[in-house]
């Protein structure tokens, strides 16, 4: 029997052999902000003969889990699954909440400017207070937090268990090694573009996702375990 | 040494509203004091002061409580940015 995870909608693009990159997208509200540019950051690597990969887990997107069904442990399990049945060198290319839930056992990691949980929790919660007053509620943070540890809330679109919560208030990128991570900026080392994530108007930036692939591409050639 | 201070929030605040609001550079580079923000930019709206105040914590480091928060801080771009100035500096 296949594992849960490996039954969700995987977008594939480029060569079906040799080394794959392994999206993990955003968490959250902030995957719908950034899987257009992804699938063009997809599109750029084929182009430069790389192949990649872009799973759904089990209650992101197109599953048909509930989202208050998922934790982190049950996101950051279901990608080990993935990696597990893929039998080709894997380099885990996460960006943002991504970075939470992407230390499976891979030749590589790389990631694109990666989030503390508790930030996203916190904008997430600001997101539903706003929200109530304008349907003539007031909620207060520590009202919501209160009602939050004890049953599902949805917060941003998303239905979320006290367990989920929990996790993401104390979530951190966990330390990996090999491990390149780069932030949104003009600097060296940096990757120009648009902060998507923050922006609430659907957009992409093809740019971004050229940047994003030659960086990927340059560090799958720098590291030897591939 | 508090004007430079002063000035890399007023340059954070900037950028945040920028990034936020996906307003371009030219047009944020000339927000003076009296700009008027909520109600006057269409791009602020209650969603977008979530996302806001969180990169605000984020990137100067601080602490909002919501409670202290009113419309007061975003009637203008001076307003919101004596109020990071306040949070930052101390």
């Amino acid at each position: 029997m296949s594992a849960p995870a490996l039954a969700e909608q995987i977008v594939r693009d480029g060569p079906a052999t040799g080394p794959v990159v392994l999206f993990v997208l955003p968490l959250f509200e902030e995957a719908n902000r950034l899987r257009r540019t992804v699938r063009l950051a997809m599109r750029a690597l084929a182009e430069r003969e790389v192949g990649s990969i872009l799973p759904d887990l089990p209650g992101q997107n197109e599953s048909l889990v509930p989202t208050h069904e998922a934790t982190l442990s049950s996101w950051r399990t279901a990608l080990a699954d993935h990696v597990a049945a893929n039998g080709r060198p894997i380099l885990i290319a996460s960006i943002r909440g991504g970075a939470l839930i992407d230390d499976a056992a891979v030749a590589a990691h790389w990631r694109f400017a990666p989030v503390r949980g508790a930030s996203l929790l916190k904008t997430m919660m600001r997101t539903r207070i706003a929200g109530d007053r304008e349907a003539g509620r007031d909620t207060s943070m520590a009202e919501l937090e209160a009602k939050a540890a004890n049953e599902a809330v949805r917060l941003a679109g998303n239905i979320l268990s006290p367990a989920m919560i929990a996790e993401l208030r104390e979530a951190e990128p966990v330390a990996i090694a090999p491990c390149r991570s780069v932030p949104l900026g003009t600097g060296e080392d940096a990757l120009p573009g648009r902060p998507l994530w923050l922006q609430a108007e659907p957009g992409e930036d093809a740019g971004l996702a050229a940047a994003i692939a030659d960086d990927i591409t340059t560090w799958m050639t720098s590291c030897a375990n591939f | 040494m508090i004007f430079e201070g002063a000035d890399t929030v007023e340059a954070t605040v900037r950028a945040v509203l920028r990034d936020v609001l996906g307003i371009d550079e030219a047009r944020v580079a000339g927000f003076d004091a009296q700009t008027e923000l909520f109600g006057s930019l269409p791009e602020l709206d209650s969603m977008a002061v979530a996302g806001l105040l969180t990169e605000l914590e984020d990137r100067l480091g601080i602490t909002v409580d919501d409670d202290e928060v009113d419309g007061d801080i975003f009637e203008n771009f001076g307003a919101l940015v004596r109020f990071a100035q306040a949070k930052a500096l101390g």
